[in-house]
């Protein structure tokens, strides 16, 4: 029986995409944490990843496949897209320009999401040191 | 690649706060400069940051209501139109008719404040920069033994 190497690596290849698109909103609202107006956003990560749990393939589906957007790209080359699941984050102290970007916060979520997205590389290592020894048999 | 994003919205907060690090050395600078004429007085100068989005400027991009791409941008520079104070210095050589000279309209406390501000935001644009470098490192790393 063929080994189905997407199957046999789970969901990790998507949840580092899913991180790694978080990474991008999250430096988003860092960059413009001065901007007046700005409204910070972030993915819903439960939705996103479920998304990617339900699909035949695992894969997350593509929404708008297009040349115009290169903007993660998945490994077969479809778009990936996390856009339906950016959420506005509901501010906690509102500023007077209508910035709702709180600095701090980001910064812990942006730490989090690293950490998260660290331990997914370091389950995928695993994955591919087992099929190593498999390989090898030794 | 998402990650690869981070490097020009990173890039362009670090740049934005680069801008606003110098409006606040400019201000600074010339907090105690006079001028004989109020409207020539120097104005203390203030950046407008603005949110782009990135895949705006691609045809046929993502709605950009949806697209998480927003970098940061400097629309502009403009000057305060606070009234600046008139001193009695007759003995100044900038003095008009009646010895007054005009100050700037400069407030060095707000000023240090928003330089604290930006150093700040710089900061955190330099350490998401940094952190999503490893990242993108360890990723190349993988299954490399």
């Amino acid at each position: 029986m063929p080994l189905e190497l997407n199957a046999y690596l789970g969901i990790e290849p998507d949840a580092l995409t899913v991180y790694a698109q978080r990474a991008e909103v999250l430096a988003a609202n860092l960059a413009n944490a001065d901007t007046p107006g700005y409204l910070a956003r972030d993915i819903d990560f439960r939705a996103a990843l479920a998304a990617a749990g339900s699909s035949p393939t695992g894969a997350l589906q593509p929404t708008t496949p297009g040349p115009a957007d290169p903007s993660g790209a998945s490994t077969d080359g479809t778009q990936v897209s996390t856009e339906q699941f950016l959420k506005y984050r509901v501010p906690l102290a509102p500023s007077l320009d209508g910035n709702t970007v709180d600095s701090q916060m980001e910064e812990s979520q942006f730490a989090q999401n690293t950490v998260r997205f660290q331990a997914a590389l370091t389950f995928l290592e695993n994955r591919f040191s087992e099929l190593t020894t498999a390989i090898v048999g030794q | 690649m998402a990650l690869f994003n981070i490097f020009n919205i990173a890039g362009s907060g670090m740049s934005a706060e680069s801008v606003r690090l110098n409006t606040v050395a400019s201000n600074l600078a010339n907090a105690d400069s006079v001028s004989s004429n109020p409207t020539t007085a120097y104005k203390a100068r203030y950046p407008v940051f603005q949110a782009i989005q990135a895949s705006l400027m691609s045809p046929g991009g993502a709605d950009p209501a949806q697209a998480a791409d927003a970098a940061v941008k400097v629309r502009g520079i403009v000057e305060s139109t606070a009234a600046g104070t008139a001193r009695y210095e007759p003995g100044n050589p900038l003095a008009d008719a009646n010895g007054y000279v005009y100050s700037s309209n400069v407030n060095v406390v707000e000023q240090m404040a928003d330089m604290i501000s930006a150093s700040r935001s710089y900061q955190n644009d330099a350490q998401v920069l940094e952190t999503s470098k490893s990242l993108m490192l360890d990723t190349l790393k993988l299954a490399q033994g």
